[in-house]
């Protein structure tokens, strides 16, 4: 057992990953049952608590606050502390951090099924949980932030900028988006009314897209593809630049979700200006990241976890042009609320969040738990492919009902009347929603041999926590005096 | 532009907007660098974190600088042209409204005469030909099939309308009417009028009886009494009043169920009372939706679906005759001379 100075803090990296994997798999079987219930209505006997309406919240929930927080809050852990060399400011924080949100993860657990729900998406989370949120988040941020201060390196590496930007930001829109006027202990109200509460809603749900699920996402790229890659990251400039034009673009694309609405023709244009501007600064990401790879690139060969990390590169670099693309007011008239919008966000969140997730947990469960590498590199690889045939089938089968969909609605015949009736869209989908089920099914099962995997690693290994490097980072001037003595064990060389 | 409450409102949201594109173009445009000599390394950022992690300083991509260049241009473009400074309207003077309204008025134009050479046509004819029902049936499977159905036999709470039982009347005048106005039917809740639990279960053994369902004799002979309190709606006889659309109970049509606890649910909560908890019993008004002329298509249709009901031909009150029970009845709203009927 080493003194608690002078090893990072990786108990609480393995609390948040471990359940990342949980949570992973308990949120994309809700993924599954409810793209079954689209073909089979009554696949749950009318239970009310299973029906699609309940489930769908707790699907989205789970995969983006449950599965995606814990994959950001274990890296950026793991990041924070290893490139400011220094443990993380406070482990009772921490540990706070890791069982307040799993409260709250059991918590939406219980009420969604219950329909206890604000009715705002992807923040359905009632008031009183919605405070537990914003207790938790703000321990996590003095955790976070205090570490970077007590850093032990000159400059703050790029990733933390990205970690620190969600931090910040979703604070902010969770605090605003959900302020509400409770009347009973699960029930409240929104404090906006109308087109506002609609464009306040939007705002924080596109942001939060941009911040939890492309700004934290990226935090975790600019760690662990040069690391797994053995590269330098490829532009410090280009980081810059992409890093504060994404940061102050996202915050006006929100609007694009409201497009032909009762949302004033001027707030419409901005919104879609500025997703189209978006596209650059999201594009910055998937360069440096990609080109990071350039002179190494014979590693994709043999390496599955680089292969995760560099194909969720694509897929992000695809969502994002697609992004943009549906933003414009013509094309939106087609794709809106057809199944093309639940493609295009399964292309990044299947693609690009659910695959750079996954990597960087291939990375890191050896070292946590004193191996060298998983238990098994060809289970990697078998997962890769499975996953990747799963997202393609996914998206693929979308974009086609989604498109034939919005065509059907359009068509009209020569006395005016609608050419098709809602039900024979319906109808005519079921062929590409048994393709969906497959590839989330397909994808699903990816998860199960990461599990089967991720369980053979932690067994044949135990719990490690890695020696924190003696002196100050190369190039850094001494900030403050190394806390305690600093003896690094031989035998450790991590 | 009425979207903005005062001028400082325009001047806030155009002045922010132009300021923050030219800031784009600005950070890039300072953060240009000569492009690397051919066969010269790029330098690497002076930094080192966790042991190996380190930068290289690489310009930034010509492209990628261009294709940010392009958005902003397009942009300020795009905000030259269309509304989105603020109360600038734009160049193009478009508005959503604007062109909604002239979509509208292109289809009014394009298929008005469509639907308007069928308003001259009486209903009952209008139901025989094949082209207007077609088109009346697609009206009727995108406007009214969500509650009536794709083949329009309705189900709970809603009503079939290929049977001959109308709750308000099946004559093309009335149907119009329905169809134009709406139709508010309320039931209301009677538990406690007719005494409470066991009232509530013996009336629903009585309303069984009218319709000659199974029912205990027993129970039904004690509500007979109270059945007074529904008569001022179902008549004495519980053959129902279309003018208020109070079903007839007589006929073993039902549109909430006959099972005794369906009829026992329904006296005791009423129907279309309680909103929150059993949803509107309401049929929507559609003019404002369809205009009179798809209306007229629409019932055409619905008339030809099988129940249709002879015109009713204003006739000279006669003195007498008919009590008010009888008013409603069919044998007495009969006009001289059989009608085309409906089918």
């Amino acid at each position: 057992m080493q003194s608690n100075a002078n090893t990072y803090n990786y108990k609480v990296v393995r609390q948040f990953a471990i359940m990342t994997i949980v949570w992973g798999i308990v949120g994309m079987l809700v993924g599954v049952i409810i793209a079954a219930q689209l073909i089979w209505p009554d696949l749950t006997f009318g239970v009310e608590f299973l029906s699609y309406g309940r489930l769908r919240p707790l699907h989205t929930n789970a995969v983006i606050f449950a599965f995606g927080g814990c994959a950001l809050f274990a890296t950026s852990y793991y990041v924070v502390q290893r490139t400011c060399q220094t443990r993380v400011l406070s482990d009772s924080m921490a540990a706070i951090h890791f069982w307040g949100w799993q409260l709250v993860i059991l918590l939406a657990a219980v009420t969604l099924p219950l329909g206890i729900t604000s009715g705002k998406e992807y923040a359905e989370l009632e008031w009183p949980i919605d405070i537990l949120i914003t207790v938790i988040w703000v321990t996590y941020a003095i955790n976070f932030f205090g570490t970077i201060m007590k850093r032990r390196t000159q400059h703050i590496y790029v990733a933390n900028w990205f970690y620190g930007a969600f931090i910040l930001t979703v604070a902010i829109l969770h605090l605003v988006n959900s302020a509400a006027i409770p009347v009973t202990m699960w029930k409240s109200y929104s404090a906006y009314a109308g087109v506002q509460d609609a464009m306040i809603q939007w705002w924080y749900g596109h942001n939060a897209v941009g911040f939890f699920l492309t700004a934290g996402f990226l935090g975790i790229m600019y760690y662990f593809v040069p690391k797994q890659a053995e590269r330098p990251v490829y532009s410090y400039r280009l980081s810059v630049v992409h890093f504060w034009a994404l940061i102050f673009t996202y915050m006006w694309a929100g609007p694009h979700h409201l497009h032909y609405t009762a949302l004033p023709d001027w707030a419409q244009s901005l919104g879609m200006v500025f997703s189209l501007i978006l596209l650059a600064p999201s594009w910055g990401g998937m360069i440096n990241g990609i080109m990071t790879l350039s002179g190494a690139w014979h590693k994709l060969r043999d390496d599955p976890i680089l292969k995760f990390l560099i194909v969720s590169l694509s897929f992000y670099g695809m969502s994002t042009f697609e992004g943009p693309m549906l933003s414009i007011k013509t094309v939106n008239g087609l794709a809106h609320y057809t199944d093309w919008i639940i493609g295009h966000v399964h292309s990044g969140a299947l693609g690009w969040v659910a695959f750079i997730s996954i990597g960087s947990m291939y990375y890191l469960i050896p070292r946590l738990f004193g191996q060298k590498e998983m238990y098994s590199v060809k289970l990697i690889s078998l997962h890769f492919w499975i996953a990747t045939l799963g997202v393609v089938l996914y998206i693929a089968a979308l974009w086609i009902s989604g498109v034939m969909q919005g065509l059907m609605w359009r068509a009209v015949n020569s006395d005016g009347t609608l050419t098709y009736t809602f039900v024979e869209s319906v109808k005519a989908s079921y062929p590409y929603w048994m393709i969906r089920l497959l590839g989330g099914t397909l994808f699903f099962s990816g998860m199960l041999i990461m599990a089967y995997n991720v369980f053979k690693t932690v067994a044949a290994g135990k719990a490690h926590d890695a020696p924190i490097p003696e002196g100050y980072a190369p190039g850094s001037i001494p900030m403050r005096p190394a806390v305690g003595p600093m003896v690094t064990p031989a035998a450790q060389g991590d | 532009m009425t979207d903005h409450l005062t001028a400082f409102w325009h001047w806030y949201v155009a002045i922010i907007t132009v300021v923050s594109m030219i800031a784009c173009g600005v950070l890039l445009w300072a953060q240009t660098t000569k492009k690397l000599p051919v066969g010269s390394k790029p330098e690497l950022h002076g930094n080192v974190w966790d042991e190996d992690l380190t930068e290289y300083n690489h310009p930034l991509p010509n492209w990628w600088r261009w294709l940010f260049y392009l958005t902003l241009f397009f942009g300020a473009l795009y905000l030259f042209i269309f509304p989105g400074l603020g109360g600038f309207a734009g160049q193009a003077g478009w508005s959503s409204a604007g062109q909604y309204n002239a979509e509208v008025k292109q289809a009014d134009a394009d298929f008005g005469p469509v639907f308007a050479k069928y308003t001259a046509i009486n209903i009952p004819t209008l139901a025989k030909d094949a082209q207007a029902n077609a088109a009346g049936q697609r009206l009727f499977l995108n406007y009214c099939a969500q509650c009536h159905g794709s083949d329009a036999a309705g189900g709970k709470g809603f009503p079939n309308l290929r049977d001959k039982d109308w709750l308000y009347g099946g004559d093309p005048a009335t149907i119009v009417a329905t169809l134009t106005n709406g139709r508010n039917g309320v039931m209301p809740a009677l538990g406690d009028a007719i005494g409470g639990e066991t009232g509530t279960k013996e009336m629903a053994q009585y309303v069984r009886s009218l319709a000659g369902l199974k029912h205990d004799a027993g129970m039904a002979a004690a509500a007979a009494p109270k059945f007074a309190v529904c008569a001022a709606c179902h008549g004495a006889d519980g053959k129902g009043n279309r003018q208020l659309g109070a079903p007839n109970l007589t006929d073993d049509i039902w549109l909430y169920g006959s099972s005794v606890e369906d009829i026992s649910y329904t006296i005791k909560n009423g129907r279309g009372v309680n909103q929150l908890v059993e949803g509107q019993s309401a049929m929507p008004a559609q003019i404002e939706k369809l205009g009179a002329a798809k209306i007229h298509l629409l019932a055409a249709y619905v008339y030809s679906l099988g129940g249709g009901e002879p015109p009713i031909v204003e006739k000279a009150p006669e003195p007498a005759v008919a009590t008010p029970a009888a008013a409603t009845s069919s044998a007495t709203t009969a006009p001289t001379t059989p009608p085309p009927k409906g089918k």
